[in-house]
């Protein structure tokens, strides 16, 4: 984990030689990874309930994949919850949300309701795309979660049209753009980067390095690895985080949120996570070895880390928490049973929603 | 409640599998994420991992068996405080994710769909009369009407302004579009009147600019997207097709994009392969686009304005050559084509040529040939490749029993092609001759002159089609 560690001459190193983009760097605003915010009872209290509903929905959707009742594909967001759950810590109403096909943690975390985004995964009508978007496809205008992507990185160049949109009706909403390390070389999110700096547009890059894209090795993608650098050439300062500690996240968060409220324009935050699960449900993941995954199962994992300190800090009892993973647990299987049970979308669904045919007048 | 733990599927086609580890025994403890036991297929190997948390009370499958079939009960996990005798009541049958019953109600709803489309008219040599043998077409500019002579720039131009001037959030944005005024000037002056936030310079990256639309789009603006021509559109069709148009649909119809495509399409001049296409058919076959090119300037005019407020994204073709056509323009206040209807642009009776765009141009001229050697030729503008306007159509080949399709786009696959196989469907037994396409030739655009004019359609390939379908020859 680099967090805390970066300094400004981690960010010149790699361009001292060339005198032009030294001067770039020189004129980029450059942000030290803030030191983790400082969390109240409270704060660690819902942190650990949000995270776990998270962990505790993605394991109850496994065993549903498993069983038949979700189909297609199914990406797990196990290891990486305190990334969504710091960064919506820092939002504030009307702020964007969208990511790409791993995205059931984002759709909790922006309070879309967890019997609806299992309906949606067993593709049943009380969905929230009504059973014909599925896993990578998910939406919520009310919570202002604009997608589940399955195209890597297309959501990098939407999620900068929402900050357009933001600008243009010169509100102080920003958009939080996620991806990971993977999509982060697909040529659109450089378009993006170039246009969101250029026109100052107010986005959070949140990009997800949980090492692995796929099946592939950041080291093995990637010329260069540290994702916080990938936007110097586009005057986008970035910073590195601890993504396995929620307090670190949000101290992050908080720090860009200013930035772009401030019409400094993009920033980008490169979270260090891990994802304990493989690709998708039918990935074997040999790609790493079971100890790597267990080490940071044992030495890092963010809900371990919260329980730590209630108990051990905010002086919370082994009872009280076991409430707490009783009541997540409720909502989870209640979500299950809901979507096990819900119907499949009427037929007459095949025909509609392809075309909206409401020609609205002039707005305003 | 004592819990069944059952063979999980590796993924949706996997039926069986082998059980072939046991990492957990009877009597362990396990926590929700525990790995417990290792499965394969001759694919992958996967581990099974707790979801509830108790004590592994039974193995049903011991380690090693093969063929165990997905959903099997595989375990029994006890919850805290359950021993042993829960292991009798754990009669839980395995919920399978099957609803066989709906699949079949959804194929027949869907077959139904189908067979009601595919009517076919009973047979009969003799083709049956149609019920309005003149073909009456609604007159869409009121009588009176003062007419102005415009270019096919112009008009494209002041619908612009006008929605802009309508809706704050209309905004137009691309490759030159502001400070030079265009590269085709058809945003000329635009800059002046409604300023650089409305008027938005991109940089040149297509892909970039036409997702960023599409995000805007998506959070209730309306974008104009100016492509300096569509060849260059091939480098955002992802974000044109998989994020514009998809989106309503994956949605459930809880989120649209509000957004025209627009900018020339097909050859131009001299310009050779990668910036000569016409995509009509290329985006016309993808649902949740509709797709317009126009001939006219009062098409042009009018479909551009509709195409701004309409709630879909719309990609707007239009043509380099065309853009200094004048036509006749109805001088109203607010001039609107809907979009989805043919035009009748020349009405006839010895056969239908289907248009559209600069197809027109070949059409119009090859009809005022055949006119002279005394073949009536109704001429039909579709103006919207879609959806289609397939009922004026249909009317027509009905009246005249003859049918020539005219576009300029390559012939496999085509809008021909298409209208084509509609009319064998549901005007078969009014045809007297086969439908010809008059299409661009099978071959990348040459540059050479002769060449490239060789590569288009031409008004004596229209003419030869209708006097082949007429047999005169």
């Amino acid at each position: 984990m680099a967090a805390g560690k970066q300094k400004k001459a981690d960010t010149a190193s790699p361009v001292n030689s060339d005198a032009g983009t030294a001067q770039i760097v020189e004129t980029l605003q450059h942000y030290e990874a803030p030191p983790p915010a400082t969390f109240s009872k409270d704060d660690d209290f819902k942190a650990y309930r949000d995270m776990l509903l998270i962990r505790r929905f993605e394991e109850k959707a496994g065993q549903l994949y498993g069983m038949g009742f979700i189909g297609g594909f199914c990406h797990l967001y196990i290891g990486q919850e305190a990334v969504v759950t710091g960064m919506q810590l820092a939002l504030k109403e009307g702020d964007q949300v969208i990511t790409g096909y791993r995205d059931h943690g984002h759709m909790l975390a922006t309070g879309m309701e967890a019997r609806g985004v299992m309906a949606e995964l067993t593709g049943r009508r009380s969905g929230y795309s009504k059973g014909k978007g599925g896993s990578m496809h998910m939406f919520s205008k009310e919570k202002n979660f604009y997608g589940g992507h399955g195209i890597v990185g297309a959501q990098v160049s939407l999620g900068t049209g929402l900050a357009f949109a933001n600008r243009y009706r010169g509100n102080d909403n920003l958009s939080v753009t996620y991806f990971g390390d993977g999509a982060a070389n697909q040529g659109q999110v450089y378009e993006s980067f170039n246009m969101a700096s250029l026109w100052k547009l107010p986005v959070i890059y949140v990009i997800e390095n949980n090492r692995y894209a796929m099946g592939t090795s950041v080291n093995r993608a990637s010329a260069e690895t540290n994702f916080a650098h990938r936007g110097i050439s586009f005057k986008i300062p970035g910073i590195q985080v601890d993504g396995m500690d929620v307090r670190a996240v949000k101290a992050a968060a908080d720090l860009a949120a200013g930035h772009c409220r401030e019409g400094k324009g993009p920033i980008i935050l490169e979270m260090m996570t891990y994802r304990y699960r493989g690709h998708s449900m039918s990935d074997p993941a040999k790609y790493r070895t079971r100890d790597e995954v267990q080490q940071m199962r044992s030495e890092r994992d963010p809900i371990e880390q919260v329980r730590r300190r209630l108990m051990e800090e905010h002086g919370f009892a082994e009872d009280e928490l076991k409430a707490v993973d009783k009541e997540v647990r409720d909502v989870v299987q209640d979500s299950a049973d809901f979507a096990q049970n819900d119907a499949e979308p009427d037929v007459s669904e095949l025909w509609t929603d392809i075309y909206a045919d409401d020609v609205p007048q002039a707005a305003e | 409640m004592a819990t069944e733990i059952l063979m999980p599927a590796l993924s949706p086609t996997m039926e069986e599998g082998t059980l072939s580890k046991w990492i957990k025994q009877e009597g362990d403890s396990v926590a929700p994420g525990d790995v417990i036991a290792e499965i394969e297929t001759d694919k992958a190997t996967m581990e099974v991992e707790a979801v509830d948390e108790g004590t592994l009370g039974k193995i049903l499958v011991p380690a090693g068996t093969e063929g165990v079939k997905v959903n099997a009960p595989i375990a029994v996990l006890l919850a805290e405080g359950e021993d042993e005798s829960a292991l009798e009541s754990a009669g839980a049958q395995p919920k399978k994710a099957e609803s066989r019953a709906e699949d079949q109600a959804g194929e027949k709803a869907t077959s139904e769909k189908v067979a009601g489309d595919a009517k076919v008219p009973t047979q009969g040599m003799k083709h049956p009369e149609p019920k309005d043998p003149v073909g009456a077409f609604e007159q869409e500019i009121p009588e009176g009407t003062e007419m102005v002579s415009m270019t096919v720039r112009e008009a494209l131009r002041e619908a612009m302004a006008e929605e802009m001037r309508r809706d704050e959030n209309v905004f137009l944005m691309g490759e030159e579009v502001a400070e030079y005024q265009g590269a085709y000037k058809i945003s000329q002056g635009l800059l002046d009147e409604f300023g650089a936030r409305r008027v938005v310079d991109t940089p040149i990256t297509e892909h970039g600019f036409a997702g960023l639309g599409v995000g805007a789009a998506f959070a209730g603006l309306r974008p104009i997207v100016e492509f300096m021509t569509f060849n260059f559109a091939m480098q955002a069709i992802d974000q044109i097709i998989n994020s514009a148009a998809k989106t309503l649909y994956m949605a459930g119809g809880q989120m649209g994009c509000p957004i025209v495509f627009r900018g020339p399409n097909g050859a131009a001049a001299r310009v050779a392969a990668q910036h000569s296409q016409d995509y009509a058919a290329w985006y016309s076959h993808v649902p949740g686009l509709k797709v317009v090119q126009p001939f006219t300037a009062a098409d042009a005019k009018g479909l551009l304005k509709s195409a701004i407020r309409d709630p879909n994204p719309v990609i707007f073709l239009e043509n380099e050559i065309l853009y200094g056509h004048s036509f006749d323009v109805p001088k109203l206040d607010d001039w609107t084509v809907p979009i989805g209807k043919a035009r009748i642009h020349r009405k006839g009776k010895d056969v239908t040529i289907v248009s559209f765009g600069m197809g027109m141009t070949y059409a119009v001229k090859a009809a005022e040939e055949l006119e002279k050697e005394g073949i009536d030729a109704e001429v039909i503008d579709l103006r919207t490749i879609r959806p289609m306007d397939l009922d004026t159509v249909i009317a027509s080949v009905k009246k005249t029993n003859r049918c020539v399709t005219v576009e300029e786009g390559f012939p496999q696959s085509s809008v021909g092609a298409h209208i084509a196989s509609e009319i064998m469907m549901h005007a078969f037994d009014w045809l007297d001759a086969p439908v010809i396409k008059v299409a661009g030739k099978d071959v990348p655009m040459p540059y050479a002159a002769n060449l490239e004019k060789l590569a288009l359609p031409s008004v004596k390939e229209v003419i030869d089609a209708v006097k082949a379908v007429t047999y005169r020859g």
